[in-house]
């Protein structure tokens, strides 16, 4: 027998697999630009900007740009003692370039960042430089303050020559480059970054806590009850769902607050005194009661659609086998839904753990999170990319949840319906 | 060992779901030790009601169950003992065959090595020995059933529940499981109690049979008697093919009547359940018992006109408009003398009266 198979033609000749290949062509161009408009979109709207975010979080050329000539000078300086004249001759060009620009404020602005003290320097500077003479700029500079007969204030300028940093990284972990290029932690009392993020990583963990042990009852009946009430607790299930997320939130405040009515039925019941009302609201209480409804349906919904799909005889099939309600649960019902338990904790703690809405409204100033954080550096101290850093940093983090997750229960064995 | 008759027992057992209609009438059944007991009937008759009351899943609404003379109606599922197999297998999916029989021994606190031993010679009387590290999506239909079956069976129970179970299987798969089914019945003596709507497996499988319809066992006997001797005009119908005249008892002997049809035509009977003159009825009269060419001694011999003619193989059925009966339906065996049979024809037909049953009108 020959060990080459023969080649199959078509009834014109063309070898079968050239002629299907051909045939399959036509439908995949086809199949693909109907991909196409959402490929492009989620490029667009998603890679790209994540892109732009890291790029922003790393980009440090802004003094680099600034200073061309300086840092060009400095290449040949070792760093230790006050640089030569020719570093403070090119130092002195580009800012009468800035100067001209009137973008020496900037510079100054951004060198006071990297050490306390510039943006008085070089104002001295900016008045007294008209009157500098030519040449020997090293002194004429010199003379102007004691800073510039400083070499570390030099060496700052030297480290923001690269056009790359990761300083945005470390700030978001309470970390700096100090004056040798080390990493070093900040003061302990002004590691404020660390505990949001532990604080982030603890409640999202306890809201989805909280919806699983509350959504997994939800499900069960939802799944078991007769059509006729099933639908009623579904739409009560989804009603807050549909309801706008500002209006639920403020809808708790109302509820929560000192004079609120949750406080009031206390108080009626008598389970604290009048004079002694317990704050529910601007603290981590009131964060993880408003996200923890706030997010059930996420919990229900994945659950729901998991246990609608498993077969009400396979419990009695267990009890009718000898196992008691309880290990028939267990043992049978318990693991065919974990399909659905991972689905549903996955997306509430990815969900809970860049919540920003409701810390921020009900949060008050122990229970605000990471993305609070975010957001004040966007929009308050407009430092975007220390933003972009700490976005990204969220991200890694999600991404590190989604892969415990794929090792521990794999990732194939998530069901949303 | 003396064979307990009232093994099982439902006594006056009513059951009602919504507290308005009763699926299941004043039932009274005694099932025998060691016996193979087929609830029949069409749906919603109250049959998958009794056995999920004798499985436990439900309470009766009334009566009592008895299982070896002790009351089970408080008993909770898990504590009864029984087998059960169902419709759709309800194997444990995220389990291995091996696991899956394990489970009710594991549950009992059965040792490693005799849970190993009972799973094995469960396998190898259901003819799977090999298949326990398999999961139940890779296998068929059929073997999910019989890993079902000897899943029901692997903790001795004393009495088995099978609802349905071959519904979902083919024809072919269907036929060698009821006779696998009911060998193992005969190997292992259990008593089993068995639901279905298809009469063949019934008729085929059982030991008795008892005919379910509206909430009331119309009639339980044994197969061969219920397909011969139907009590009432619902069993006869529901089992078997049948021809009926409908009419009106005009005379009345011992062992005969005469029913006078709407035509004005009269017909010789056997009155099962007439008793006296003027009393309507329906008259069933099993296709084979009825022949073409009848000789002499047959009391009943009318002509009619074939209607349609069917070839079945290894018979021919006719359907003839007989006595204004236009479904009356013959069998007839597949012989070459058989050439008068054509469309048109008119052909005389004869049949016994005691083989033509007066039973109850509906």
């Amino acid at each position: 027998m020959s060990s080459e198979t023969q080649k199959i033609l078509t009834t014109d000749g063309v070898p079968l697999e050239v002629s299907l290949k051909k045939a399959e062509k036509k439908n995949k161009i086809k199949a693909f630009l109907l991909v196409c408009p959402l490929l492009f979109f989620i490029i667009i709207t998603y890679i790209f900007p994540i892109g732009e975010m890291f790029s922003r979080s790393i980009d440090d050329r802004m003094i680099t740009n600034m200073l061309p000539k300086t840092f060009k000078a400095m290449e040949t300086w070792d760093g230790k003692e006050l640089p030569p004249e020719e570093v403070f001759a090119s130092f002195l060009e580009d800012y009468r370039a800035l100067a001209e620009k009137k973008e020496h404020g900037k510079l100054g602005q951004r060198l006071n960042k990297e050490k306390n003290g510039f943006t008085t320097i070089l104002k001295k500077l900016f008045r007294k430089m008209k009157k500098f003479e030519e040449g020997n700029a090293k002194e004429q500079i010199m003379a102007i303050h004691k800073r510039f007969r400083d070499v570390e204030y030099w060496q700052a300028i030297k480290r923001t020559a690269p056009p790359y940093t990761a300083a945005k990284y470390l700030k978001g972990m309470d970390m700096y480059f100090d004056e040798d290029g080390n990493i070093t932690q900040v003061e302990e009392d002004r590691r404020i970054h660390r505990i949001l993020w532990l604080r982030t990583l603890e409640v999202a963990f306890f809201v989805t806590l909280f919806c699983f042990l509350m959504g997994y009852p939800i499900a069960h009946l939802l799944a078991t009850l007769p059509m006729k009430y099933s639908n009623l607790l579904m739409i009560c299930v989804l009603l807050p769902f549909w309801t706008s997320l500002l209006v639920r939130t403020a809808s708790w405040m109302i509820l929560l607050q000192q004079q609120g009515i949750v406080n009031d039925f206390f108080v009626w019941i008598g389970l604290v005194a009048d004079d002694n009302r317990p704050e529910m609201m601007f603290n981590k209480t009131g964060t993880y009661v408003a996200m923890t409804q706030i997010l059930l349906p996420f919990m229900v919904l994945p659950l729901y659609s998991v246990m609608k799909t498993i077969s009400p005889s396979l419990m009695r099939a267990g009890k009718s086998l000898g196992g008691t309600p309880f290990i028939a649960f267990w043992k049978i019902y318990f693991p065919l839904t974990i399909p659905g338990i991972g689905a549903g904790c996955l997306l509430v703690f990815i969900l809970a753990i860049g919540y920003y809405i409701t810390p921020a409204l009900v949060g008050g100033a122990s229970g605000t999170l990471i993305s609070n954080q975010i957001a004040y550096h966007m929009k308050a101290t407009l430092d975007w990319s220390f933003a972009s850093a700490m976005g990204l940093m969220l991200l890694t983090g999600v991404l590190v949840v989604y892969w415990i997750y794929n090792k521990l229960v794999g990732i194939d064995n998530i069901k949303l319906g | 060992m003396a064979k307990n008759n009232e093994f099982v027992k439902f006594d006056k057992v009513d059951k009602s779901y919504d507290g308005k209609v009763l699926v299941v009438k004043d039932l009274n059944l005694d099932i025998a030790e060691g016996e193979f007991i087929t609830m029949l009937g069409p749906s919603g008759s109250g049959k998958t009601t009794c056995l999920m009351m004798l499985a436990g899943f439900e309470t009766p609404t009334n009566g009592e169950i008895y299982l070896d003379g002790n009351p089970i109606s408080n008993i909770p599922p898990h504590k009864r003992g029984i087998g059960m197999v169902f419709q759709n297998y309800a194997l444990f999916p995220h389990m291995t065959v091996y696991e899956n029989l394990a489970f009710p021994l594991k549950v009992r606190k059965f040792s490693k090595d005799d849970t190993d031993k009972k799973v094995e010679k469960a396998l190898s009387m259901v003819s799977l020995s090999g298949f326990g590290s398999r999961m139940p999506g890779q296998l068929s239909g059929g073997q999910q059933q019989r890993v079902a079956v000897a899943r029901a069976l692997v903790f001795d129970p004393a009495v088995v529940l099978m609802d349905e179970p071959l519904g979902a299987l083919d024809k072919n798969l269907r036929e060698s499981m009821q006779y696998e089914i009911k060998h193992i019945h005969e190997s292992i003596g259990v008593t089993v109690v068995y639901v279905t709507h298809d009469q063949s497996e019934a008729l085929t499988m059982s030991n008795r049979i008892a005919v379910f319809n509206d909430g009331k066992v119309q009639q339980l006997s044994s197969p061969d008697k219920l397909y011969e001797e139907p009590v009432n005009s619902f069993v006869a119908e529901f089992i078997g093919e049948n021809n009926t005249f409908q009419g009106e008892v005009s005379d009345i002997s011992n062992e005969k009547c005469k029913i006078k049809l709407e035509t004005g035509d009269e017909i010789l009977a056997n009155p099962i359940r007439v008793k006296s003159k003027g009393e309507k009825s329906i008259v069933s009269l099993r296709p084979e018992r009825a022949i073409i060419n009848p000789d002499e001694k047959m009391d009943n011999k009318f002509n009619g006109k074939i209607e349609e003619v069917i070839y079945h193989g290894d018979h021919t059925r006719v359907r003839l408009n007989l006595l204004d009966n236009k479904e009356f339906i013959l069998k007839v065996p597949n012989s070459s003398a058989r050439m008068d049979i054509k469309l048109g024809n008119d052909i005389k037909v004869g049949w016994n009266s005691f083989d033509a049953r007066a039973l109850d009108p509906k």
